[in-house]
């Protein structure tokens, strides 16, 4: 490896690199604006300027490719006078308003300046004025402040795919804006918020809520959709302030959608924070006693086949267990988890998992998306494959049409049809398939809504198998869940089965056989309520509640501990920010008082043995935050049902998509100006 | 210069001529096919020469379009280069030449005497409606300062006299002929002086 000296200490470094993360290297800090380590480099700001050896000018750090014995040093007089001329210039036009800035405290000019700052202006001219921008409901502009580091630009053209920021204008009138100042077009609008090093864009909803030094940060994960987005959670007492990412290269990089981002002002509105109950006909507040009596008289009055469970898509592991678990005391097995009644096959884990990973989707040369829109269905996944694609142009093929998805890609059929030509070789997609090196089958909940569901799991890994696409260093097989609880639901087995059909429990949902349904948090089953009693337990009044008898308030994924599968598969906690309003419980504490209730002491839960227990019945587990063991899989003989039909993608109401969500102020904004959008279309002037 | 502010009244639509759609053709085949948008600047010209001289939102999207481009990109370099219009401007443009030579010579009466004839502020359109100024960068005739370009034309070795003659004629809609104005051909010397046994002007 070629050698260079930083501040008269020689290190290693890797071909194409550049002196800045050289720099890094040698642990040597660079200041910088521009620079950032996801983006394209500019090197506009001159803020990482170093002293190079032979060189009359100090050079930007971050754009010099580092070379065989050059002779860096960053902590000379020269580099030091450099930095402050630099800084003179940015805040030359800054303004002095950081006590009203949101940015105040987390903002690198600020930081910056504090080592390479002039207490004094040299400046007597008057400073540039820019008017405030529009940039839809999650940015708030300030442009006045912006030092035109373009790392907006750049994250919106080469992460978010969706070319709307630019900078107009020339010299001092430069501007950054998007195009006729429209709201920005995509789900990772609001990251460059966390981009600007200054506080030209700061966030909307929580502008001037809070200081970052008061509030307390804590490491969690996003329930938002099945990627498990690594999150910090910021509260100010028990109330969530924000939420942004925490860096993770296998699962969202830097990044995090709007929805995850933004869904958190709903954390505090539509809560359930007592027991209700309904009597003639209207939801009344009760308390715990009396709810808990009420469901307990009408178990022990049930036949156990009458009672079916439901639970939602952001119930963490622990507490489905505990559910699993009161269902099999109460001796029933109508359990179930989908909200749509796709075809899941548990008895293999990797049927129902992410088996590429997130991270090896940059290692690909083919991707085929079949009935999936993964910008809806898992943004982070999305925006990974859209990294594959812009830098290696990867060949991005759909079956089914999936609208934008911020790339290119050919669509090269409609109906399971082609999907059977392909797979017995008859296509001739079928040859580009099996000579690419490292393909990326994803197969979305759409596609196994269908009736030939089995059919496309079966014949893909079949073909797959065949084709060596199988193995321990690569598995192109891959399923698209859309729920945050979906595949640590089925790995715990809350599943009913599909083969026996008088079994299943859509079957029994549809002709009305339960006459009691408990519903853990689940808002999206399609529900037709004829005279079952509904007990909904959840966090949120939305739309389970609406339609139950007895509501039983409690935590939502912010207040509580719990452990959840993403959907590559891998194990991720959750943890405690706040803590459940009102009287509101955690879901396994509230099964402890109906099991008290029903004199099962004996069958009392705790939340220590719970986890144990959920780490021991996931299959494949091999440690927290890693994937899964790779098992390979197994083919069946037999040949599945199979039928002619089309494969529609099912258009997620993309802000819409949870009870958190939809009690979002936010969120709701950003769907009426999607849907305004939409209606008027974008092309018009 | 401060920032060029698109025009409020926009036209709904823009297309090349069949003319201007040749030449935009011609243009694409100096470029490769991968770096087709680099013919932006081209096309802004074309559309400005089209428009009246002036470049509308409609006309960016079009180029961005046939050039497949993002939007906001077309807009980013036609609001970078000066000499593309994004408001109308008159029948006849003057822009004066203010830079220094110009300025040394004279130039400000220049601008004073548009700001009295034809309107008070810059890009903005004279009382007849077919004349507007603007101060310009250097013209790259300082040779023959103070000058002024009139759509295509140098008006050159101005002094108050013609200036106010020039801009008379363009408001009476019958422009006098461009090129020196004291009686000069091109740029050559007006006094030959012999030095030395060596011309000098």
């Amino acid at each position: 490896m070629p050698k260079i000296t930083i501040n008269g200490k020689e290190i290693e470094f890797e071909k194409g690199m550049t002196v800045l993360q050289a720099c890094e290297l040698a642990d040597v800090e660079i200041p910088r604006f521009c620079y950032h380590e996801k983006l394209s480099i500019a090197g506009n700001c001159r803020m990482c300027l170093v002293e190079m050896e032979k060189s009359a000018k100090p050079i930007a750090s971050c754009a010099m490719p580092a070379a065989e014995g050059m002779n860096i040093k960053t902590n000379t007089p020269f580099v030091e006078k450099a930095r402050k001329g630099v800084m003179e210039f940015l805040l030359a036009n800054h303004p002095l308003d950081c006590p009203v800035c949101d940015q105040g405290g987390e903002c690198d000019l600020q930081d910056q300046s504090m080592y390479y700052g002039v207490d004094k202006s040299r400046f007597v001219e008057n400073k540039r004025q820019v008017k405030e921008k529009y940039m839809g409901p999650l940015i708030k502009t300030q442009m006045t402040r912006c030092i035109h580091c373009t790392r907006c630009v750049r994250f919106a053209t080469e992460v978010a795919g969706v070319p709307e920021i630019g900078a107009i204008g020339r010299g001092e009138n430069m501007e950054i804006t998007t195009y006729l100042e429209k709201a920005m077009e995509s789900e990772l609008s609001a990251n460059v918020i966390d981009l600007c090093p200054v506080g030209a864009l700061t966030s909307k909803p929580y502008a001037f809520e809070a200081r970052p030094w008061e509030l307390k940060k804590t490491e969690s994960v996003d329930v938002m959709d099945a990627v498990g987005s690594n999150i910090r959670v910021d509260t100010y007492n028990w109330e969530v302030k924000r939420i942004l990412p925490r860096l993770n290269n296998d699962v969202n990089e830097e990044w995090i959608s709007d929805k995850t981002r933004y869904s958190c002002d709903g954390l505090l509105k539509q809560r359930l924070d007592v027991p209700y109950i309904k009597k003639n006909n209207k939801l009344q507040k009760s308390n715990w006693d009396e709810a808990v009596s009420i469901l307990v008289e009408k178990i022990k009055t049930l036949n156990p086949d009458e009672i079916g469970g439901h639970i939602g898509d952001m119930v963490n592991l622990e507490n489905a267990l505990s559910f699993k678990k009161f269902f099999s005391v109460i001796k029933s097995n109508n359990l179930e988890f989908r909200e749509k009644n796709f075809f899941i096959d548990p008895s293999e884990k990797s049927n129902y998992i992410f088996n590429s990973s997130i991270k090896g989707i940059e290692k690909s040369d083919l991707i085929l998306l079949i009935g999936t829109n993964p910008r809806h269905e898992a943004t982070m996944l999305n925006a990974r494959i859209r990294k594959v694609y812009a830098q290696k142009k990867v060949p991005i093929y759909s079956i089914g049409n999936p609208g934008d998805l911020t790339y290119d890609y050919t669509i090269i059929g409609n109906n399971t049809d082609d999907i059977k030509k392909i797979l017995s070789n008859e296509s001739n997609f079928s040859k580009i398939l099996s000579s690419s090196k490292k393909p990326v089958i994803i197969i979305g909940e759409s596609a196994l809504e269908l009736k030939s569901g089995k059919y496309l799991i079966e014949g893909f890994k079949k073909f797959l198998k065949n084709n060596n696409f199988i193995n321990k260093d690569w598995n192109a097989f891959n399923f698209l869940p859309q729920n945050a609880s979906t595949v640590g639901l089925i790995d715990l087995k809350i599943i009913s089965k599909d083969e026996d059909k008088r079994n299943s429990f859509f079957e029994k949902l549809k002709n009305n056989q339960f006459k009691l349904l408990y519903l853990l948090g689940s808002d999206n089953l399609d529900i037709k309520k004829n005279n079952e009693f509904i007990v909904y337990q959840g966090s949120h009044g939305d739309r389970g509640a609406e339609i139950a008898d007895l509501i039983l308030p409690s935590a939502a994924f912010t207040e509580q501990n719990g452990l959840y599968e993403n959907l590559e598969g891998r194990v991720q906690e959750c943890k405690k920010a706040s803590y459940p309003i009102g009287e509101a419980l955690e879901d396994w504490k509230i099964l402890n008082l109906i099991l008290k209730a029903l004199g099962k002491n004996e069958n009392l839960l705790n939340f220590d043995s719970l986890r144990k227990e959920v780490l021991k019945s996931i299959p494949n587990f091999s440690k927290l935050n890693e994937l899964p063991n790779f098992k390979d899989c197994e083919l069946i003989n037999t040949s599945p049902y199979f039928e002619k039909e089309e494969v529609n993608i099912k258009e997620l109401d993309y802000f819409f998509t949870n009870a958190i969500s939809r009690a979002s102020k936010t969120m709701s904004e950003c769907r009426q100006i999607k849907l305004t959008s939409k209606k008027t279309g974008t092309d018009n002037l | 210069m401060s920032l060029k502010k698109v025009h409020d009244e926009q036209p709904k639509e823009f297309k090349f001529s069949n003319e201007n759609l040749k030449k935009a053709e011609e243009i694409l085949k100096k470029y490769p096919e991968k770096n087709k948008k680099s013919a932006v600047m081209p096309f802004l010209y074309l559309a400005q020469r089209q428009n009246n001289n002036w470049i509308p939102l409609a006309a960016m999207k079009y180029i961005a379009n046939f050039l497949s481009m993002p939007y906001i990109s077309v807009y980013e370099v036609a609001t970078f280069y000066t000499m593309y219009n994004l408001a109308p401007v008159g029948k006849h443009f003057i822009q004066v030449c203010t830079t220094t030579p110009c300025l040394i010579r004279g130039a400000d009466k220049i601008v004073k005497l548009c700001k009295e004839k034809i309107s008070p502020k810059q890009n903005e359109l004279s009382k007849s409606g077919n004349c507007s100024w603007m101060e310009v960068e250097c013209l790259g005739a300082c040779v023959s300062a103070p000058m002024i370009q009139i759509n295509d034309d140098y008006y050159e070795d101005l002094d108050e006299k013609s200036a106010k003659n020039i801009l008379d004629s363009l408001i009476e809609d019958k422009p006098l002929k461009p090129g020196s104005y004291r009686g000069r051909a091109n740029t050559s010397p007006e006094k030959k002086q012999i030095i030395n046994g060596e011309n000098h002007a």
